[in-house]
């Protein structure tokens, strides 16, 4: 698998750090409570098809990137900044 | 079925004489139990609800056929050397349900006690060891630490100078080993057929029947299947699975790849696993080296993974045994792990009444086989986690009491 970086351009994934599915850009406040807070750190869709991650690109720019790809083809359909989702990680 | 006789018999007649190991019924109308997922967890589950709870009208419903998910496809080790409570006695339970296995069933699944051998290669690394082994013992089980020249004993051919990771030592647990897979799937499904359980194959689950907060039933692949109680044992599909009756689960399924190399002579007679590179050999009686390493790291179903972790496995290997390069690899696959935030597993009822689940093995589900279907078959017929179950529960995630993070690297997904 390769990702392309907007800032580095295609680069092994071996650079990029997994940080899991994209839900950990929108943290939720303190006090939203219990089911709020499982939600963002536990339970997951999980689809066995398009989905949304975050990586890092650890070994490079060091951008946060929120990655759309396909679970079961592995293919990368969407590589975007993270900081354009207008949430910081 | 199976004697001596039979099979110095069947022998001497060219093996004609053997039936089919388990009927292909079509499914009934009504079960009082339903377990979607004919893998090893499933039909261990089916095999001792029949035995244990006298429940016999009762069917396990598999997508494709017997034992073609993990079941198959893993690196078939054993072994009881968990630390924690929670883990410790359920895993402890699961390998003297092992040792007993082949005598219950009447069947070889050629569980092999060949001891596991966990190298570590620095002082901090050796303390920790030390804990476990004293954990492992005041659990009952068994465990030695080995300085470098008892591991030499064993293993002659490791690297044990290597500048980088040097062995300082490891811990034996000498009743862990191996075991056939597709024979303890196809044990447990000929025992469960012939205490009266019906196994259904080709019968994937399209839908779960909830009524008022209470399970009725399945539809399926081959029609509606009204059940009082519903096991949802799907492994790295849970997620989907558990998504027909409205549930969101605290998984996210990752790849782990596995490989074997061509057949050799006996060279390596333990499970081995290198404590600074994530890798772990044995080998199989047929002489495949069987190996694997740590997971892709990244959500996935492919059943594939990639090169980075493939050559870091290979690079592991290399660092810690050099004597295995000339070997060439036959083949590799990947598997779906069902990853849970703690990397431990969950077994417990769901807010539906009637539904449970048994699902967050991550890489480790083969062991557990015994222990597992004996836990849920219990919570199933009585209402109540088996004793040595009681940790995994599925709202520790909820609110965080009781999480069980054995390699004390966070409670979080991306870390286990």
């Amino acid at each position: 698998m390769r990702l392309t970086c907007p800032l580095c351009g295609d680069r092994d994934r071996r650079e990029f750090y997994y940080r899991g599915a994209a839900v950990a850009l929108h943290r939720p406040a303190p006090d939203a409570g219990v089911a709020a807070w499982d939600d963002y750190v536990h339970l997951r869709d999980n689809p066995a098809g398009e989905t949304r991650d975050l990586w890092h690109h650890e070994a490079g720019c060091g951008a946060w990137l929120v990655v759309t790809r396909h679970t079961v083809t592995h293919a990368v359909l969407e590589v975007a900044l993270a900081q354009d989702e207008g949430a910081a990680g | 079925m199976f004697s001596g006789l039979r099979i110095f018999k069947e022998g001497l007649t060219g093996n004609t004489g053997w039936s089919p190991h388990w009927r292909d019924p079509a499914p009934k109308a009504e079960y009082d139990a339903v377990i979607i997922g004919g893998g090893g967890h499933g039909l261990s589950t089916a095999y001792y609800l029949a035995k244990n709870h006298r429940m016999t009208n009762i069917a396990v419903l598999e997508k494709g056929y017997i034992g073609s998910g993990n079941i198959g496809r893993n690196t078939t080790i054993i072994r009881a050397n968990y630390y924690l409570p929670g883990n410790s006695e359920f895993y402890s339970h699961s390998l003297k349900l092992w040792e007993g296995l082949e005598q219950e069933l009447n069947y070889n699944a050629m569980v092999s006690q060949r001891g596991v051998i966990n190298l570590f290669h620095s002082d901090g690394q050796r303390d920790a060891f030390v804990r476990r082994g004293n954990a492992m013992r005041a659990q009952g089980d068994d465990a030695e630490l080995l300085d470098p020249e008892g591991v030499r004993r064993y293993l002659p051919y490791l690297d044990f100078d290597n500048t980088r990771f040097p062995i300082y030592g490891g811990l034996l647990h000498a009743r862990g080993g191996t075991a056939r897979h597709d024979a303890v799937a196809w044990g447990y499904a000929r025992g469960a057929d012939r205490l009266g359980v019906d196994l259904i194959q080709n019968c994937e689950v399209t839908g779960i029947d909830i009524e008022s907060g209470v399970v009725r039933g399945v539809q399926t692949a081959r029609g509606p299947i009204k059940a009082k109680k519903v096991s949802i044992v799907t492994a790295g599909r849970s997620g989907q699975v558990a998504a027909l009756a409205g549930l969101r689960l605290p998984i996210e399924s990752h790849v782990l790849q596995a490989f074997v190399t061509e057949g050799l002579k006996p060279c390596i007679d333990h499970v081995v696993s290198f404590g600074m590179g994530h890798f772990y050999i044995s080998q199989s009686d047929k002489g495949g080296l069987v190996f694997g390493g740590d997971l892709d790291f990244y959500a996935s179903y492919a059943q594939r993974g990639n090169l980075p972790m493939a050559e870091h496995v290979m690079e592991a290997g290399m660092t810690l045994m050099p004597m295995i390069g000339k070997a060439k690899v036959l083949r590799s696959w990947g598997g779906i792990m069902d990853m849970t935030p703690d990397g431990s597993p969950i077994i417990d009822k769901t807010d539906t009444y009637g539904l449970f689940l048994d699902c967050g093995w991550c890489y480790g589900g083969f062991k557990a086989v015994p222990a597992s279907g004996y836990a849920l078959a219990h919570l199933m017929a009585t209402g109540v986690p088996h004793e040595t179950a009681r940790g995994f529960r599925l709202d520790r995630f909820r609110d965080g009491h009781g999480l069980m993070d054995e390699e004390g690297t966070g409670a979080q997904h991306n870390l286990h």
